[in-house]
């Protein structure tokens, strides 16, 4: 079972953002990155399915400059084998560039699956996934919360607004991850001390043409609110009337 | 003047909210540059025609009808090339799909056909000349993007419940046409859609959402919640990651970063701390009701009316009076 899984590195969520002086970008001041949650999630399934098979390999691929060395060393040291850089100097927020990068690195790669994870918590666009599958003409599932893999076919379960679809594929595959599948692990000492000597590939990436482009970043608008109508049961019926006058919600 | 195209998604052979909502947005793009024609596409088992008239009263000009008995279900190959292979001869300027959880599978699939980039989960756009400038919320909504996507067409995905569906009624004409490939030939099969019990009103659709924390203690007590929920007769249930982790509620029902990310008209959070993936989830709402026993809880930052006190006080009165109120 040979998998790739593809990761981003991202900024922690949890940080105060600002915005840079060109109002194009974040103010890179104080960031620290992790690897996007939902690509988490993808490397432990991979993880887990090549445990699971006895046989086969996770290699770890990311898009970016230098700094997703890091992230990637991060993938080795939970037990990836090895890793690729497609190195770029910037990400560019254009999905289809990043896809048609990583289609070119996977295309003839011989793996099984490629996993992704169904958003990634920059961008939150969940297409770079889908958009490699049909970049090399692959059968994809997307945003699965359940795999169950037997005889060169998978099923998979995603969930839709207020239902579930079953869905069956046969390998090789792009699944893109998400929620609720798999807690990814926390790397031991022993997986970083290895890690360091596990290969990481570093190659120019071939991103394709950018035809969606950011014009500004903002900060959205603070809500006006904060106004405490009171405190306890009593304060439900002011509560009611402002919902009925003010907010026009009842 | 070119046409402009809206994807109208269906389940078991009615159209979802979201349908009329692209068509609004492409009737929209249209009128706002000289008055094009709106093209919506839909696919479905046989009898799914009969839906066009419905598309016609949000303005669709024209509803192409792809009818085969394979297509009671989604079909994602069958989709996205009947999608892509209608775009690319319809010379588009501009395509609508929603990020509803079939659109976000099916947009980029199609985009990627076109060659074309999308802009994904967009909650406002113009057109600019043959580009479209969108915003989306990035960085777990932290960030508010403006981008600009060169169209060959411009292919966006629109948040639903962004673009309020608006009547501007016609009648449309009907064209049926055949499925870009067989959908027997489909490598990706959907065998199975299941309704998930007691789901109601989905979060993405209702105009109300009631959702809990842990600050409700246990599984049992979100029946306060349910209740709330029910008395305003319009509103889903919701959650935060710490309650469907601990299996009181459904993962499904989950709001925020690694949930659903909802935009209704009103969101009564009850015994949740406000946490930033769950804000992300639901900072959009119109209206933001927080009920915590907490006067410092981050959630009445964003809240436009808060209650400080116990939930298991307050809100049984709360649903008393929205009874009342909603005369029932
Ligand atoms: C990568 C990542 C992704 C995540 N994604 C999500 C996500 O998608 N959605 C999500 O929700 N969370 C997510 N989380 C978790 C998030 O950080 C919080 O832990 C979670 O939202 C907290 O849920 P809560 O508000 O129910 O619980 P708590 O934070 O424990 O808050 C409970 C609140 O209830 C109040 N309370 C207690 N008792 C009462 C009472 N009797 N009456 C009134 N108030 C009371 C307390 O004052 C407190 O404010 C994510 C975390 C990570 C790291
Ligand atoms: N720069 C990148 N390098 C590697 N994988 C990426 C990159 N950008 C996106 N991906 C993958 O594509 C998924 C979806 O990203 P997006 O479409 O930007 O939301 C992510 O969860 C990753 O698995």
């Amino acid at each position: 079972m040979k998998i790739a899984v593809c990761i981003k590195r991202v900024p922690e969520m949890e940080l105060r953002f600002s915005i840079a002086s060109d109002r194009k970008s974040l103010d890179q001041t104080g960031l620290k990155y992790e690897i996007s949650d939902f690509d988490g999630y993808a490397l432990e399934v991979a993880l887990q399915l090549v445990e699971k098979a006895g046989s086969g390999e996770v290699v770890a691929i990311s898009v970016g400059p230098d700094g997703v060395q890091e992230t990637l060393r991060k993938a080795l040291a939970m037990g990836a084998a090895r890793a690729v850089q497609l190195k770029a100097d910037h990400v560019p927020f254009d999905g289809f560039a990043t896809a048609t990068a990583l289609a070119a690195e996977l295309k003839a790669g011989g793996y099984d699956l490629l996993l992704f994870g169904r958003m990634a918590a920059d961008t939150a666009s969940g297409i770079v996934g889908p958009m490699t599958a049909e970049l090399l003409d692959l059968p994809c599932v997307t945003a699965i919360s359940h795999l169950e893999l037997a005889g060169g076919r998978g099923t998979a379960r995603r969930d839709l607004e207020g239902a579930s679809e079953t869905v069956q594929f046969p390998l090789p595959a792009v699944l893109t991850i998400d929620e609720g599948i798999a807690r990814p692990r926390l790397a031991t000492l022993k997986g970083i001390m290895a890690a360091k000597k596990k290969p990481l590939d570093v190659r120019p990436a071939q991103l394709g043409k950018v035809s969606l482009t950011v014009e500004s970043m903002a900060l959205p608008p603070e809500r006006a609110g904060g106004k405490i109508v009171g405190e306890g049961p009593d304060a439900v019926p002011e509560l009611v009337r402002l919902l009925r006058t003010e907010a026009k919600v009842l | 003047m070119g046409a402009t195209f809206a994807f109208a998604e269906s389940r078991d052979g009615a159209l979802r909210k979201v349908a009329f909502e692209t068509v609004t947005a492409a009737r929209r793009t249209a009128d706002g540059s000289g008055g094009g024609e709106v093209h919506a596409l839909l696919l479905g088992a046989p009898g799914i025609a009969a839906k066009a008239e419905e598309l016609g009263r949000y303005g669709a000009d024209l509803v192409i009808v792809v009818e085969d008995p394979g297509l009671e279900r989604y079909s994602p190959e069958v989709f996205a090339a009947s999608a892509a292979e209608r775009i690319r001869t319809g010379g588009y300027r501009a395509a609508f799909f929603s990020a509803s959880a079939q659109g976000r599978d099916l947009a980029p699939r199609t985009a990627a056909r076109l060659g074309v980039s999308l802009a994904s989960d967009v909650t406002e756009f113009e057109m600019r000349g043959d580009a479209v400038v969108v915003r989306h919320p990035a960085y777990t909504g932290k960030v508010i993007a403006t981008m600009r996507l060169a169209g060959a067409p411009a292919v966006v995905s629109l948040r639903p419940g962004a673009i309020a569906a608006v009547e501007q009624a016609r009648s449309p004409r009907v064209e049926q046409a055949a499925p870009a490939m067989a959908p027997s030939a489909a490598r990706v099969v959907v065998t199975e859609t299941s309704q998930r019990a007691g789901a109601k009103l989905d979060l993405g659709e209702a105009p109300v959402i009631v959702s809990g924390g842990r600050g409700l203690r246990a599984a049992e007590n979100f029946k306060l919640v349910e209740d709330l929920a029910a008395a305003f007769g319009n509103a889903a249930v919701g959650a935060t990651r710490a309650v469907t982790d601990d299996g009181w509620r459904p993962a499904t029902d989950q709001i925020g970063q690694t949930g659903r990310v909802v935009s209704p008209e009103l969101y009564v959070a009850v015994g949740i701390s406000g946490a930033i993936q769950h804000l992300a989830g639901m900072r959009t709402a119109k209206t933001i009701v927080a009920i915590n026993k907490d006067k410092d809880a981050p959630i009445f930052k964003i809240a436009d009316y808060g209650i400080v006190g116990d939930v298991f006080e307050v809100v049984p009165r709360l649903t008393e009076e929205v009874r009342k109120a909603r005369g029932h």
